[in-house]
């Protein structure tokens, strides 16, 4: 049985001075947060992939084998990982207060970014243009819309960094700014990590 | 131009759609001549829609969440009724329908709203308000940890309520279930725009829910005041722990489900159709693998509630508060290992039907193990029978009757009987109004601390009276009628020999009605005589957490200082040991967050999107996507330092005495007292 606390008066009973949580790892965890539900929508994605990568799924038309090119993949794979560590240079410029520092390091990951989705996008186009589609069958779909996704997520962290451009030149570090700078930093490992499962699961062992 | 949306659509040859939109837009137009006439809109717009305060967004969300259980509780009404008006071949037809009075397509819809609006848009929304009102004041913070994040839930969350009240009015709700039955929510079975609005709207509020989870876990996990440690959190706090953590993993899932749909409906791609590759059970376990949890979401801070209620009104402190901790955990957990139990004769076998079949039975020796802590926190206590105590002890019973068939159900070889009957109605019906009584105990609990009055004990007691009398005679006759073998969603019943019990359900429909009316005869006493029923900041007198601590009505900043935290019943404690008046001798300047209308517009591009995706408007869904975007990356370039309040300040706010108004200036920020941070 849990009985009550008895107080006596050299008990403290207000807290003064008591400090505000740390905004920087307050919006961290919450940010922390926030990509494990991203992660969630990633896992939904996948145990749907796993489900429909069959040949019934195929519905007669192309399997997994082929629509994918590892080797394609690996440049994007390539292309992605260049694009976190130059971010990863930014931070370092972060640690230095030096703004052109972070804002050339921002700059070489958003086009890097780029890079990577034009060619995610080539990649679409010349299969679109061979007449696969996500309307091909219930494969085709997941295999689209699995990589879209993960597409639009980059999509949406290039336009972050450019609003992060404009806010390192227009504001400096101030604790939003650096905080921000610090969640999209994780956002963008995140995406690239996500890059990861893809290539080992769709297209490595799609391919082989 | 509108897409499909055309005059057409507008169901004014219906008389029962016509005449809910006659009473909505007559309420509504009162409601918006009231504001002008007062000159309130000023307030309204200033006070409540670009609040920040968790308090008001909590009332908010009531509000909203209430506002929704009245439709749901009429869908519910005009299901009975149909029912048992087409019992048997020679029930004659009213309104152009064959049996009873509603054609077969417009019943379909008012069963899929009903679900969808109970489920999604009231227990789910008015819990929330709870732990958005409660969960600060518990843990000794001053707001949540994101006050924006936080309004723009609700508003996203409203944008959905919104949809589906719309949808009332122009065109048609989805009429394929609340579980959006597969694959007849698919383009060629459902072309028209029903199934559209469910799916937005259920993707709008999954996304307010799942940020709301996030900001409720950081606020518990980062904002609790010194010397609160983990097993010192009132109880309440850890539910609300349990449910934001489900919150946050399940709805994603949801979205997917929902996206993956959308994508078959617009897109033309094949996840979910009969045939080119696609899987129609892959829908059926994504949607129950937040269909599942959800149901844990809605039940868990319902429990919470309770194990409040109940030690207040028993004086003792909550029996076997560790293990309650670990119970309601281990709910949360097993959570997501039972979804399967949904349909266990879709034929996944029998060793898939047995893991969740024992999965599920493990749900019920935590539950049982609340079910005895509570008991024993009655047992030996100095009980008083007080309407939110009436209340928890509802929810109790109900709960034994709703986890008892649960068991039932949760063995394959029964559930293959009564799999689709409306004794699994009865049974989910009992588990959703523990929820229920666990909100009305919630309400009467903790309604006369944010308003600072009580709501009438009188009425507040037939009100309870009548809706139990309701509750047992509807699903007595529902449990029989299910083991009579009636199925669920039917407008037109074969066999007279339910009518009896039809008509005793129906009657049972009339005690909610007689309820509904006390509810709000409750509502106008109490706001009557609200100078009469004021109170002190302990109306109970044997409350025992913090949010009891400060004053009634809670001023905007709930602590002028922050308390230390040296046992588990705070408030219990200082009070018990003398302490109960040994406020702060000296204040300190407090910062709070500025007020913003982002959140709302926010909200209300939301509605456009979702509106029109649903009608196929893209000019409009696109322009609002771009506006939400807009508005997020205008706000991040503002100026986000928050206001100050002066200890002198603070001083004269503590020293008044206890305000009597629904709103008194208590709540909101005095607008001189203020200075803008520089």
């Amino acid at each position: 049985m849990s009985r009550t606390e008895r107080l006596t008066p050299s008990h403290r009973l207000w807290a003064r001075h008591h400090p505000e949580p740390d905004p920087i790892a307050m919006k961290t965890l919450g940010f922390w947060l926030y990509m494990m539900s991203d992660a969630l929508i990633f896992a939904g994605l996948f145990a749907a992939y796993a489900v429909l990568d069959h040949k019934f799924n195929a519905a007669g038309g192309p399997q997994i084998k082929n629509v994918v090119h590892p080797l394609e993949a690996f440049v994007q794979t390539i292309v992605v990982f260049t694009s976190v560590l130059a971010y990863s240079l930014a931070m370092v410029g972060l640690k230095a207060r030096n703004r052109m520092f972070v804002l050339a390091g921002l700059l070489s990951a958003f086009v890097l970014g780029g890079v990577f989705l034009g060619l995610e996008i080539n990649d679409f186009a010349t299969l679109v243009a061979h007449g696969i589609t996500p309307e091909r069958s219930g494969l085709m779909s997941i295999f689209f819309v699995l990589i879209a996704t993960h597409g639009l997520h980059m999509a949406f962290g290039m336009l972050w960094m450019a609003v992060m451009m404009a806010q390192v030149a227009l504001k400096g570090f101030t604790t939003e700014v650096v905080t921000r700078l610090l969640n999209l930093r994780l956002f963008w490992v995140f995406q690239a990590s996500i890059w990861v499962c893809m290539f080992v699961f769709v297209y490595l062992n799609g391919a082989f | 131009m509108f897409g499909r949306l055309t005059l057409g659509q507008i169901p004014y040859h219906n008389g029962i759609v016509l005449g809910a939109f006659i009473f909505a837009a007559g309420a509504g137009l009162v409601i918006m001549a009231a504001l002008t006439y007062y000159r309130k809109w000023g307030y309204l717009i200033r006070e409540w829609i670009t609040s920040l305060d968790h308090k008001k967004i909590g009332v908010m969300y009531i509000i909203v969440g209430l506002v929704m259980l009245f439709r749901g509780f009429i869908d519910g009404v005009m299901i009975r009724t149909q029912q048992a008006m087409a019992d048997g071949p020679h029930s004659a037809g009213h309104l152009q329908a064959l049996h009873g009075y509603l054609p077969p397509f417009h019943f379909d819809q008012i069963y899929s709203s009903h679900g969808t609006i109970m489920i999604i848009f009231a227990v789910t929304v008015v819990l929330t308000g709870f732990q958005n009102i409660i969960v600060p004041l518990q843990i000794g913070a001053r707001d949540m940890a994101f006050p924006y994040l936080n309004a723009v839930s609700l508003w996203l969350t409203a944008a959905g309520a919104a949809l589906v009240m719309i949808s009332l009015f122009v065109g048609d709700f989805s009429h394929a279930g609340w579980v959006g039955i597969i694959p007849l929510t698919e383009l060629p079975y459902s072309p028209g725009v029903g199934v559209d609005y469910w799916d937005w709207a259920l993707q709008l509020s999954s996304l307010g829910t799942t940020l709301g989870a996030l900001n409720l876990i950081t606020t518990i996990v980062m904002m609790r005041a010194p010397g609160m440690t983990w097993f010192r959190m009132p109880f309440f706090t850890w539910a609300s722990l349990s449910t934001q953590t489900i919150g946050l993993t399940a709805f994603p899932v949801l979205g997917v489900a929902l996206a993956l749909l959308s994508s078959d409906r617009y897109l033309g791609t094949h996840f979910y159709t009969g045939g080119m590759g696609g899987n129609l059970m892959l829908y059926t376990d994504l949607f129950w693998i937040w269909g599942h949890p959800e149901v844990y979401f809605i039940i868990l801070p319902a429990w919470g509630i309770m194990s409040e209620v109940i030690p207040v009104f028993s004086e003792k402190a909550l029996f076997g508060y560790t293990v309650m901790v670990a119970a309601t955990l281990s709910i949360a957990g097993l959570s997501w290992a039972v979804w399967l139990h949904h349909f266990f004769t879709m034929g996944a076998g029998p060793g898939v039907n047995l893991f969740f079949s024992v999965s599920t039975m493990l749900v019920g020796i935590p539950t049982g193990v609340k079910v005895f802590n509570w008991s024993l926190t009655l047992y030996r206590g100095r009980l008083r029978f007080e309407t939110p105590m009436l209340w928890a002890i509802g929810g109790l019973i109900l709960l034994l009757v709703g986890g008892l068939t649960g068991m039932m159900l949760a063995i394959p070889a029964i559930n293959y009987t009564v799999h689709n009957s409306v004794f699994v109605i009865a049974h989910f019906h009992m588990m959703f109004l523990v929820s229920v009584y666990g909100i009305f105990a919630g309400m009467m609990f903790w309604f006369p601390k944010v308003f600072g009055f009580r709501l009438d004990e009188n009425s507040g007691r037939k009100f309870f009276i009548f809706f139990s009398l309701g509750t047992a005679t509807t699903f007595s006759a529902m449990f029989t009628l299910g083991f009579m073998g009636m199925t669920r969603r039917l407008d037109y019943l074969y066999d007279p020999h339910w009518q009896p019990l039809l008509d005793i359900e129906e009657f049972g429909i009339f005690l909610y009605c007689v309820a509904v009316f006390y509810f709000f005869k409750m509502i106008y006493v109490s706001l009557r005589d609200r100078a009469k029923e004021s109170h002190g900041q302990d109306v109970w007198s044997t409350s025992r957490t913090l949010e009891w601590m400060t004053l009634t009505p809670v001023p905007y900043y709930n602590f002028a200082v922050i308390p230390e935290v040296h046992g588990r019943d705070e408030w219990a404690s200082r009070r018990e040991s003398g302490f109960e008046d040994s406020g702060p001798e000296e204040y300190e300047d407090i910062h709070l967050p500025k007020s913003s209308i982002a959140p709302a517009v926010i909200g209300a591009l939301a509605f456009g999107f979702g509106f029109g995706m649903t009608w196929r408007i893209w000019w409009m869904a696109g322009l609002s996507l771009l506006g939400i975007i807009g508005v997020v990356i205008l706000r991040s370039f503002a100026d986000q330092s928050g206001i100050v309040l002066s200890a002198d300040a603070v001083r004269r706010m503590e020293q008044k005495p206890e305000g009597t108004g629904i709103i008194t200036d208590h709540i909101s920020p005095p607008v001189a007292e203020l200075e803008a941070l520089s």
